[in-house]
């Protein structure tokens, strides 16, 4: 291969002005999404919010979706790739429903299948810009795993995206524990999704939490959070500050 | 079945709406040696007749395995069986490789009878030579199908094909309804029953078969000569009736088995009144 043919081929690859055929930055972004096992299956939290850029831009978009009758997937980054990755994953369900036999894709067919989808786009360097949870139940196994933009997946029980990891994941690895009731489980995702709040700029007061068991998917309404900001040191925060109003 | 002008093509019907072609195609499958499979809920078992051609020659391998929880046994034209392997396991991979998770064997029969329909309905190509015996297990436990050169798949609890296999399905037909809560061992040793059916009094030694099994938390595998000969032992020193009572261990099957012998011909008759599609062979179009 001489080195004329690999200059045009790396052009080609990293893209110039020329290209608008693969994605380069994201520009309608969600933030994080949290997830954990719980005695019935999964819980899964994440917020409304969908930035463009630093502004707080739509503020009901729903991150959490169910797929198939055993998995629910959060999707965080741009919004339009998770779109597209709907679209592929209501065409696989629609393909393995289609068999109408007694097996279906469980949780972690899903996520595999989502891993590769999302290895391959990466290696195109034309990657869905998201990080994603996907969780469920199947004939009583509870599933939750995590694939990022560059397909780097893993299972825990407890996984979450972005920020989520940094704020969230230290506080389930302190309280999280086998069997949380849905109640306890409900709880220690809202103060996860509280800090999260207070702390993530691109963070809205606007959450969903869904659950996943064997029974099927429930998402609960939107609901905020309530929040406290009656701290001392908020008040008269420019005394002592020269100049400030 | 008689040369006709109906018969060149595959694509050309007869008047009575029938494709010869496919119909030879089938003949073939009579041909080839015997293949045998049968289930329990668990449990499959698949065995063959291997006969060299010569003393000096090796024997064909006709049992295939495809993937850990699938194996599949063969009758007719080896080289399209061996063809037809491949892809099989090809396709167990990819799903493998894409799901983390096996391939359910009802899909796999699926795609196998809809890639053999093909062949005959192309002007340019012919009916696979082979038919097909799939054993494996998915979710929904242990299942055996049998892949015709038509392209149509049946799911049987027992089956034969290949040359005298209707020896083998007379004695699969009386027993198929112990089968589904039989134990591992009976499953084995009644698979070599009927083996020893299509033999037509010819001695039955682990050097002529071949036994192979998959099951719940066992992969699929072949059993070595020694087990083989050691089970047909087993069987051939306590006389040459097979035991009606599937309850009696194996191990103190000396006493018992012959005792029980009589007791052979009164289940056969219950057995008659047994429903006639399974385990029997709707082989014609």
């Amino acid at each position: 291969m001489n080195f004329a043919d690999s200059a045009s081929a790396m052009k080609n690859l990293l893209g110039s002005e020329g290209d608008s055929q693969r994605t380069l930055y994201p520009y309608v972004t969600g933030t994080s999404v949290v997830a954990i096992k719980y005695k019935d299956g999964i819980l899964i939290a994440a917020d409304m919010g969908g930035s463009y850029g630093s502004t707080l831009r739509y503020k009901t978009v729903e991150r959490l979706k169910p797929v198939g009758k055993h998995s629910v997937i959060g999707a965080s980054g741009e919004i339009s790739d998770f779109q597209e990755i709907m679209r592929y994953l209501d065409e696989l369900i629609l393909y393995d429903n289609m068999w109408d036999d007694g097996n279906s894709l469980g949780p972690k067919e899903v996520h595999n299948y989502l891993t590769r989808v999302m290895y391959n786009r990466r290696n195109k360097f034309n990657p869905l810009w998201n990080s994603l949870v996907l969780g469920g139940v199947k004939n009583g196994q509870k599933y939750l795993g995590t694939v990022s933009m560059i397909g780097v997946q893993y299972e825990d029980s407890h996984v979450a995206t972005g920020f989520g990891n940094h704020l969230a994941r230290p506080i389930l690895r302190d309280e999280w524990h086998e069997n949380l009731t849905y109640e306890e489980g409900v709880k220690l995702l809202e103060k996860c999704m509280r800090v999260l709040l207070y702390r993530d700029r691109s963070a809205v007061n606007k959450l969903q939490i869904a659950k996943i068991t064997e029974e099927g998917f429930t998402i609960s309404q939107p609901y905020s959070l309530k929040t406290f900001w009656d701290f001392a040191a908020f008040k008269n925060p420019t005394v002592g500050a020269e100049g400030s109003w | 079945m008689f040369r006709n002008q109906y018969d060149t093509d595959v694509t050309t019907w007869s008047p009575a709406g029938r494709l010869f072609q496919v119909e030879y195609a089938m003949e073939a499958v009579k041909q080839g040696s015997a293949a045998i499979g049968l289930r329990s809920k668990t449990h499959v078992v698949l065995a063959c007749v291997n006969k060299a051609n010569s003393e000096l020659s090796s024997h064909q391998k006709k049992i295939f395995k495809v993937d850990d929880h699938i194996g599949v046994a063969i009758a007719g034209l080896t080289a399209d069986g061996r063809v037809l392997s491949r892809y099989m396991r090809n396709e167990c991979i990819n799903y493998s490789y894409t799901y983390e998770s096996p391939l359910p064997v009802g899909r796999l029969v699926v795609q196998l009878a809809d890639k053999a329909q093909v062949c005959t309905q192309r002007s340019w190509k012919r009916p696979y030579g082979v038919g097909l015996l799939v054993g494996g297990l998915d979710e929904s436990g242990a299942h055996l199908y049998y892949n015709c050169p038509s392209g149509n798949y049946f799911e049987y609890q027992a089956f034969a094909i290949g040359s005298r296999s209707q020896a083998a399905k007379t004695y699969l037909e009386r027993k198929f309804e112990s089968f589904v809560d039989s134990s591992r061992e009976n499953l084995i040793k009644d698979a070599l029953f009927a083996l020893r059916e299509t033999l037509q009094g010819e001695k039955l030694t682990s050097s002529i078969c071949t036994i192979s099994i998959v099951g719940v938390g066992e992969a699929f595998h072949t059993l070595d000569q020694e087990t083989v000969q050691g089970l047909i032992n087993e069987f051939e020193v306590v006389g040459e009736e097979p035991p009606a009572d599937e309850a009696a261990p194996p191990e103190q099957g000396a006493g018992t088995e012959a005792a029980l012998a009589p007791a052979a011909p009164a289940a056969a008759a219950a057995d008659e009144g047994a429903p006639a599609d399974q385990g029997v062979a709707p082989m014609d179009i």
